[in-house]
């Protein structure tokens, strides 16, 4: 169900709306309607509709857009022209009193900067959404103590927000959104003012809380890594405009045009594409006690393969052979293959990085076999298919990139 | 050759002539309300007001300002005018009093529309750069003489301080923390009472502070129109040439300045 839908959304800084909004529908750019007319457009001819129970994540360079589009969905700000459905309900036409309702009921929002209160306590911020909503004390302090419990800072109830860590004022903040028990959370680059570490971890556990809840989240941010991660689907912004919405796997693949496309090189593929994407499975496989010499010749011949993992028959995992032992030792009339296996291979996990598989290819040229936690083999990666994956390099610049790798 | 005087002159007439019942009224609430916190504080025994501005002082601002207040008290009452202390502390306690509560509404105002602030702005550079005799002439055009006119002019001397910071400190709260709380859907009154005064508060409190210094001060000027209290005792011995007697009532003037600074300045500040 479509919860949020937004059309052709206009909003524009300045004195001259009028006439900058004309020049906007007229497709004037954003440069060009600042020097005309001094108004700047920030957000321009606008259309998305955000499903419930996704998270969906808005991306774009600073000044894009991004923070004024999200302030429109609950009109912090004014939009200039279009329309905001929120449960088929258009909020650009609400009356103050039912907007104050929907900001009460229906929104909660999560700031880059917290923006809690730093004379009251964590319990009191909390409890904030529900105290403007005139709950009394005793029972918005239950649910904040819960919602507490929830961002894991139990024991923290009584300390002045000023006092705590970044990320646990961050915690603060989504407990005071999740408090109010919204429909919609929308977090403003909630979590770029955290080191990378803690934002790390509370991106896991945005994922984890939202496995639980299932609340429509909005999330903005400038980096692709947050917004692969977190995000069902992705918005990007340009100059107010919305170039592309696709899943990340659409924008990484086929980037709209070469702004997007600049995003997306700017993100090492190599962080976010994995051993199980880029395997190729079921591959020909020699069997360690069952397979001899000349069985395993003839499969390598078939296949056209120098080299060939070699399994147990509960396909756990033991190395390759290579076809010139294998044909020494048919040679020598050796009845199995288990003396030529080579055993010192590395293999790596099915979520294991593109990148974090580069070392390995200086130590060996065998392709990497891909394991799960019991050692059964799932697929084989080639080397050639890593060096795909780098896109838009050439190999001098991967042989850069592994000599880093090693150099580390 | 403009002549602003007569103008002034004639919008003053105007107003003392069209408005005469509303002075009228007003200088029946002032005199009574002046009136009974004057007669408050001097019925209260001396040692009991000693003994709770001492003890407020060292709650508020620490073992040594309570002993400095508890003997800069005793040794003002030692010299022999405790009564003209007592008047002069309660016209400066009223006089800050009705002076807040304008001030900080105006505060308040100009901070959140921007229309009201730039009425107020220049309006509140002129009366503080205004010499202070100045105002003695229309109060005592609207209030004759005494105690009330002496207040008025108090009232518009030492409003400034307090109108700005009040503004000052709202505009300063941090925008994020005013867009989260509308974000929560807080009404303009909820976000003023909830967010904008408190965390605007220290500044606030300094604008008190500095309301109170400025009254006290004009409190000794309006003696000239003949408010009571250390006032009196600082002209007449101007006026009589005992440079003795001038001497003490500054000294109390003094004193007093410093006790109430000390105690509005840590009024604010948790401990
Ligand atoms: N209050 C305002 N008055 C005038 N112009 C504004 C105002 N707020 C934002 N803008 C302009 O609108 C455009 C979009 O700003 P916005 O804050 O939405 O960008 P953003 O994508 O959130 O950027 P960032 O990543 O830096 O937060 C920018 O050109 C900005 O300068
Ligand atoms: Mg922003």
């Amino acid at each position: 169900m479509t919860k949020i839908l937004i059309e052709d959304l206009y909003l524009i800084f300045g004195k001259h709306r009028e006439k900058a909004l004309k020049q906007s529908r007229e497709g004037k750019s954003k440069a060009e309607v600042l020097s005309s007319t001094g108004c700047t457009v920030a957000v321009t001819n606008a259309s998305l509709n955000i499903e419930e129970g996704e998270i969906f994540v808005i991306m774009g360079l600073s000044g894009s857009g991004k923070s004024t589009l999200l302030r429109c969905i609950n009109r912090l700000i004014e939009p200039t022209a279009g329309k905001i459905l929120v449960n088929n309900q258009d909020i650009t036409r609400s009356t103050d009193k039912e907007l104050l309702n929907i900001r009460r009921k229906e929104f909660a929002m999560v700031f880059q900067h917290f923006g809690l209160l730093p004379h009251r306590t964590v319990l009191s911020n909390v409890a904030f959404g529900l105290e403007i909503q005139g709950i009394p004390k005793e029972e918005r302090e239950q649910k904040a103590r819960e919602t507490i419990a929830l961002v894991g800072l139990e024991g923290y109830e009584d300390m002045k927000v000023s006092e705590l860590s970044g990320g646990m004022q961050q915690r603060v903040g989504l407990a005071r959104g999740l408090a109010n028990d919204p429909e919609v959370l929308l977090m403003d680059e909630a979590f770029s003012a955290l080191d990378p570490l803690i934002r790390n971890q509370m991106q896991d556990e945005l994922l984890i809380l939202q496995e639980k809840m299932q609340k429509t989240i909005v999330f903005i941010t400038h980096d692709l890594d947050e917004a692969i991660k977190l995000g069902d689907r992705i918005a990007i912004m340009k100059d107010g405009e919305i170039v592309q919405v696709g899943t990340s796997e659409d924008i990484l693949t086929a980037p709209a045009d070469d702004y997007v496309k600049s995003f997306v090189e700017k993100v090492e593929r190599g962080k976010i594409v994995t051993a199980s994407s880029v395997m190729f499975e079921k591959p020909t496989v020699a069997r360690l006690k069952k397979d001899g010499p000349e069985v395993v010749i003839r499969k390598m011949r078939d296949a056209g393969l120098k080299t060939i993992p070699v399994i147990r028959t509960n396909r756990t995992f033991i190395g390759f052979v290579q076809l010139e032992d294998v044909i020494e030792a048919k040679k020598k009339g050796a009845k199995s293959i288990e003396e030529i296996v080579n055993t010192e291979v590395h293999s790596v996990y099915p979520d294991t990085t593109v990148e974090d598989m580069l070392p390995i290819l200086t130590e060996t040229d065998l392709p990497i076999p891909v394991v799960n936690e019991e050692n059964f083999l799932l697929g084989l990666v080639s080397q050639t298919s890593i060096i795909v994956e780098m896109t838009g390099k050439d190999k001098e610049e991967i042989q850069g990139i592994i000599q880093n790798a090693i150099d580390l | 050759m403009i002549d602003v005087g007569t103008y002034i002159e004639h919008f003053i007439n105007w107003l003392t002539a069209n408005f005469s019942g509303f002075f009228d009224g007003v200088n029946y609430g002032m005199t009574n309300f002046i009136g009974g916190v004057e007669a408050f504080w001097v019925w209260m025994p001396f040692y009991v007001t000693i003994a709770l501005m001492a003890g407020l002082a060292f709650w508020r601002a620490g073992i040594g300002n309570g002993f400095l207040t508890l003997l800069g008290l005793l040794f003002i009452y030692a010299m022999g005018y405790w009564d003209q202390t007592m008047q002069t502390f309660a016209l400066v306690l009223s006089s800050t009093v009705l002076a807040l509560a304008l001030g900080i509404p105006l505060g308040i105002w100009s901070a959140r529309s921007q229309t009201a602030n730039r009425i107020i702005r220049p309006i509140l550079d002129f009366m503080q750069t205004m010499p202070a005799f100045v105002y003695l002439i229309p109060a005592v055009l609207f209030f004759g003489l005494g105690t009330v006119p002496g207040a008025f002019a108090t009232i518009i001397f030492a409003m400034p301080p307090v109108v700005r910071l009040t503004s000052l400190g709202i505009q300063q709260v941090p925008e994020d923390i005013v867009e989260a709380t509308k974000a929560f859907g807080a009404t303009s009154r909820q976000l003023l009472l909830k967010v904008q005064v408190p965390l605007a508060m220290p500044s606030i409190l300094a604008g008190v502070n500095q309301t109170i210094m400025m009254a006290l001060s004009m409190v000794v000027i309006a003696s000239m129109i003949g408010a009571k209290g250390l006032g009196e005792i600082v002209l007449q011995g101007i006026s009589q040439l005992r440079i003795g007697m001038g001497f003490e009532g500054g000294l109390a003037v003094v004193l007093l300045a410093i006790i109430l600074d000390r105690i509005t300045q840590h009024l604010g500040k948790s401990k």
